[in-house]
């Protein structure tokens, strides 16, 4: 097949093998889980349980009827002991509410949904909703509903589902043993999603590092899927640049990649959405990569959600020296961790332990305009121009040169000579520029109001003075102006 | 176990094994044939030129950084200061005395870096304007220029005459002569044609090795080629600023000779003499006084060329590469503006992509 070349990206150190050739084991019952109640891009779930009740291996525990929310499973059965605020694994380091079960050690399942025997030959909105219920999430680290990316087949003429596993995040290797121990159920899940879609094609990329993965997927996906190896090519991984690689089109700024015909999900959700269809069980496990050389023994661990980091370190051998930096996810786009007693959530690939040559951390220097930054963003983007911008907290100059565009993809940063934290200061921009947004769609909502407030007092003083024309001689009293002040705060919510 | 707390900075947590020290090494490590070649062509006086120079340098840059109250120690290990040394000295007269050096480096780290603020902030390149305000002030000293008296052999100053040119009463006239550009303007002027001029010059494979007199490093062409690949090839240059100055350079020089041959001389000549490989790899290349994309890069190497070749046939000096990259230098910011990269999924205007087969 075809492949298309996507602008420049870097070849960081993918420090892979310390856990390639590592199978995935499985974490034994840990002491507690710590569920917290959003996992994932959207609305927090509501708790439907209570303390001191008895739960289910498998048994909903929270969740509403919103599309943009995700409901929570217990993953082992158990007791309630608390539902508490518990810090998050978000880079924010703020306490979520959070379900804490106590195991009983007995796992007795509860009563599951029946597994759809016929997926191919059922209603593709059926299918949509058993994986909401299932509660599956992109698990590829954004953790976005997976049930509401399948229904873009509604709103878009799709061509192809694309199914990532490249893998382009240094230390990971969880979607590569995914692939290489479960691939059938990845070509199922993948088949099942795009019957869903009402996609025709389906393309699984993985990138040249894994040729045994590549070797193994080929294999189960002959006749269903071409499986596709894309070169090694930091941040091949991301959606835009995968669909480019594999299209040769480029996704419209500011769109999705349905706005030409693609969508792509991570080989870990079509795993997911394999176990909710097939064998009706919700989403209370996943396999994650636990390393970095701060860690013993690094490992591939099937873990349930809600486990301690601190447990699965523990697992992993201990600390065998004080680690600079804990990482949720990859070291490129993760984020760091508030600490070890945050749980393991859905969209956790990894938990990296990072030694201090690791991380390679660097004074800040001043800008030598090297010009590396603007020869290898994949966005095309001109960092060393942005972050002057930025610094100087000049946002319009830095939104009309694209920092929105900006995926946070970490190459400006890693490259940099000067070890100016570019991404750092675009992360701040996207996040004061997208307040400012909502400030003015709050200032408009209020205006309108406001205006048409105002409209309704001077219809109202009309009608009354149309109702009483004996007085004549008085004015009548003046509409409210759109600008006074008491009008709009008197409407404010 | 004990309990983290870990700063919230956004990632990526690794970094490239890169540094702006180890740049700056990389490029000094690039200079050092030929720096030694020179040194052994010109001999001691030149040798006590260089280190006057670079020396001087350093004790500028740490004079402004303790004026500015900036840390001494944290910024003169960026090796900055040394290269910016290392570049004037190489751009100077081998045998001009000590001041030509000292009065240098103020000029290119005191006025021309730190005045700007210091690292990455400077307009203009510091050793360049160094070059051309020693060149305008001080003409006679800066343009003596001495066949080559390499160490070792019969013709190479002793210690105590070596002193003298350097720090006491200056170079001998009898040894000065004319570099091959310089040689050429006079004899044009003279109304001698450049078939007749060249003969005068050493033939290229000479000028091309250095064998000749001119600044203390742009005689070497073969070794400071080498540098210069040697950089392209640790991809701390890209390609597109050499390929821009010694390209257009050529190939004027090339399409006039054609013309008249009599009055213009050719690619070959011009690309081999002066400051060209010089100027084409370490000095338009600078990364604080050039443009950030490859576009950009190319648009002032160009640039460069095509006006080192306008000053070298039509203007009063006779070498123009300093003057070229310092006028490039003044339109690099509105490079930068016009050559920006395309945003992906955008068009070049900024607008994102509109595709045709939308949603049904």
């Amino acid at each position: 097949m075809k492949l298309f070349p996507i602008r420049g990206g870097i070849h960081p150190d993918y420090r892979k093998e310390e856990t390639s050739e590592e199978p995935i084991v499985t974490m034994p019952m840990p002491g507690a889980l710590y569920i917290p109640l959003q996992q994932h891009i959207g609305v927090s779930a509501d708790p439907l349980v209570k303390q001191g009740d008895r739960v289910l291996k498998g048994q909903l525990i929270a969740g509403n009827h919103l599309t943009m929310s995700v409901p929570q499973h217990a993953p082992t059965s158990g007791y309630v002991r608390a539902i508490a605020e518990i810090t998050a694994p978000h880079p924010s380091g703020l306490p979520q509410t959070t379900i804490i079960i106590e195991p009983d050690g007995k796992e007795e399942w509860c009563t599951l949904p029946a597994p759809i025997t016929d997926p191919f030959s059922t209603d593709p909105e059926i299918i949509r909703t058993r994986v909401a219920e299932a509660g599956v999430v992109g698990m590829g680290g954004a953790a976005f509903p997976s049930a509401v990316k399948l229904n873009l087949g509604l709103r878009y003429k799709l061509r192809i589902l694309l199914i990532n596993g490249a893998e382009c995040e240094p230390y990971l290797t969880c979607d590569d043993r995914v692939m290489r121990e479960r691939a059938d159920a990845i070509i199922d899940g993948a088949r099942i999603m795009a019957h869903a879609l009402g996609v025709p094609r389906i393309v699984v990329a993985i990138e040249e590092n894994k040729p045994q993965a590549i070797a193994i997927m080929t294999k189960a996906a002959a006749g269903v899927a071409e499986v596709v190896a894309v070169p090694v090519q930091y941040p091949m991984g991301s959606e835009r640049h995968l669909t480019q690689a594999i299209t040769g089109q480029e996704t419209p700024a500011r769109g999705l990649t349905a706005d030409i015909g693609v969508v792509v999900h991570n080989v870990s959700t079509a795993c997911a959405v394999h176990n909710a269809i097939r064998h009706g069980r919700p989403l209370i496990s996943r396999v994650l990569t636990v390393s970095g050389h701060a860690v013993r023994n690094p490992k591939n661990v099937e873990t349930l959600i809600g486990t301690q980091v601190a447990e699965l370190i523990k697992f992993c051998g201990d600390f065998k020296e004080a680690p600079a930096r804990l990482v949720n996810g990859g070291p490129m786009m993760g984020n760091p961790l508030p600490g070890l007693g945050v749980p393991v959530v859905k969209g956790m690939s990894g938990v990296l332990a990072l030694a201090a040559n690791e991380v390679n951390e660097g004074p800040e220097q001043p800008c030598i305009r090297c010009g590396s930054c603007v020869s290898i963003c994949p966005l095309g983007l001109t960092p060393v121009e942005l972050v002057a911008f930025v610094r100087r907290d000049l946002l319009d100059n830095a939104e009309k040169l694209g920092v929105r565009d900006c995926v946070s993809c970490g190459s400006c940063s890693w490259v940099c000579p000067a070890r100016i934290p570019l991404v750092h200061y675009f992360n701040y921009a996207k996040g004061a520029l997208n307040a400012r947004d909502r400030e003015r769609n709050k200032l408009e909502r209020v205006k309108t109001m406001a205006e048409a407030h105002a409209e309704r007092v001077a219809k109202a003083a009309m009608a009354k003075q149309q109702r009483a024309p004996k007085n004549t001689g008085a004015s009548p009293p003046p509409p409210r102006g759109t600008n006074e002040p008491s009008a709009a705060e008197k409407i404010t919510p | 176990m004990t309990t983290f707390t870990v700063a919230g900075k956004s990632g990526p947590f690794t970094h490239a094994p890169n540094s702006v020290q180890k740049t700056m090494n990389t490029v000094l490590l690039a200079l050092l044939p030929a720096i030694l070649f020179n040194a052994y062509l010109f001999g001691l006086p030149g040798i006590f030129l260089f280190a006057v120079t670079v020396l001087s340098c350093v004790v500028v840059e740490a004079a402004c950084l303790l004026i500015g109250g900036r840390s001494v120690s944290a910024t003169l290990i960026d090796g900055s200061a040394v290269l910016t040394g290392v570049l004037l000295a190489m751009s100077l007269p081998p045998w001009a005395p000590w001041w030509i050096g000292g009065l240098g480096a103020v000029f290119a780290i005191a006025l021309a870096k730190h005045t700007y603020g210091g690292l990455g902030q400077n307009v203009f390149n510091p050793a360049m304007v160094a070059r051309v305000a020693l060149l305008i002030s001080f003409p006679v000293a800066m343009t003596a220029w001495v066949t080559p008296h390499p160490l070792f052999s019969l013709h190479t100053p002793s210690l105590h005459e070596a002193l003298l040119i350097t720090f006491g009463t200056g170079t001998p006239d009898t040894v000065s002569s004319a570099s091959a550009l310089g040689l050429i303007k006079t004899e044009l002027s003279r109304g001698v044609p450049v078939s007749e001029a060249m003969k005068q010059v050493p033939d290229l494979m000479d000028m091309a090795m250095g064998y000749r007199s001119g600044s203390l490093g742009e005689t070497s062409a073969v070794l400071i080629l080498l540098g210069g690949v040697f950089l392209l090839l640790r991809g701390v240059i890209s390609w597109h600023i050499p390929v821009g100055v010694i390209g257009s350079l050529f190939l004027m020089a090339s399409l006039f000779h054609a013309i008249n041959p009599d009055r213009f001389t050719g690619g070959l000549f011009h690309i081999t003499s002066g400051a060209t490989f010089l100027g084409a790899f370490f000095i338009a290349t600078d990364y604080v006084t050039s443009p950030v994309s490859n576009l950009g890069k190319l648009v002032f190497g160009i640039g460069c060329g095509i006006l080192t070749w306008v000053i070298r046939t039509f203007a009063g000096y006779p070498e123009g590469m300093a003057f070229s990259v310092l006028l490039m230098n003044a339109m690099t910011l509105i490079i930068d503006q016009y050559t920006r990269p395309r945003v992906f999924g955008r068009t070049r205007s900024g607008e994102p992509l509109q595709h045709k087969e939308k949603n049904p």
